[in-house]
């Protein structure tokens, strides 16, 4: 028998009609960044070899990081590992059953954000700095 | 017997723990790599080719390629799962699932063989 009043599939445009728990908003952000992360191995595996080939190449990946494109890409993508870090071990600590109340679940979003918002800061300090 | 094709390895408690498996291993991978950068501070080409040389970095940054395979492999099957739907896409909803799904394998798949190449290819 057909249950009319189960739950359906939500369309992208009505997203915004909901108010975003700031649970959802860290889960979703932890695939985003997850997705961000399968493309940016490409970025590392081309830098790593580009290092590693010659000296050349070593002094040639420092300059390419040191442009303003280099330091944005350089700077997004340890951003991406830091927050899906910093997310995934919290999902870590939730499998041990730490956090899985209501309330416990808004603090542990929050620690995420504050944790992954420090390493955040302090990656753009190391791309400046280089 | 019904096999369901619901999870990478047909078996959802199986990817659960590859899951945390490989990010474990990923964890330790990123702690180690970003500790050697900050802890040599300035280094140069040749500090950077001898520590790519040792026998257990090699080997250690295959183990996170690999890990990545699998962890980005039951990351991205999920995704695809949950958002390539018929309800957002139509009745062609399976078909670009499957495209979706095959990319990601190659592109997985270009990162081992690449990463193999980048560590032993040059000597």
């Amino acid at each position: 028998m057909q249950n009319d009043h189960r739950p359906i599939n939500v369309n992208p445009s009505d997203l915004m009609a909901f108010a975003w728990p700031l649970a959802a908003l860290t889960s979703i952000t932890h695939r985003i960044s997850g997705v961000i992360l399968f493309v940016g191995v490409a970025f590392g595996l081309y830098a790593l070899e580009m290092s590693l080939a010659s000296e050349e190449g070593f002094e040639a990946l420092k300059g390419m990081m040191k442009s303003p494109i280099g330091m944005f890409i350089t700077w997004g993508l340890l951003s991406a590992l830091a927050y899906h870090f910093v997310a995934g071990i919290k999902h870590l600590v939730m499998d041990f059953g730490v956090g899985e109340t209501l309330e416990g679940s808004k603090f542990a979003a929050r620690l995420t954000i504050l944790f992954s918002a420090i390493l955040i800061f302090l990656a753009g300090i190391w791309v400046i700095q280089g | 017997m019904i096999t369901q094709v619901t999870s990478f390895s047909r078996n959802g408690m199986s990817d659960w723990i590859v899951q945390r498996v490989t990010a474990l291993i990923l964890a330790a991978y990123t702690v180690a790599l970003v500790g050697i950068v900050l802890i040599q501070g300035d280094m140069s080409h040749g500090d950077w080719q001898a520590l790519f040389s040792q026998t257990w970095m090699q080997i250690f940054t295959l183990l996170a390629v690999l890990a990545t395979c699998a962890h980005a492999w039951i990351g991205m099957w999920t995704i695809g799962t949950d958002y390539i739907r018929e309800h957002y896409f139509g009745a062609s909803a399976d078909g670009i699932r499957l495209v979706y799904q095959v990319g990601c394998v190659l592109l997985l798949t270009v990162y081992v063989i690449w990463s193999v190449k980048i560590l032993w290819g040059n000597g």
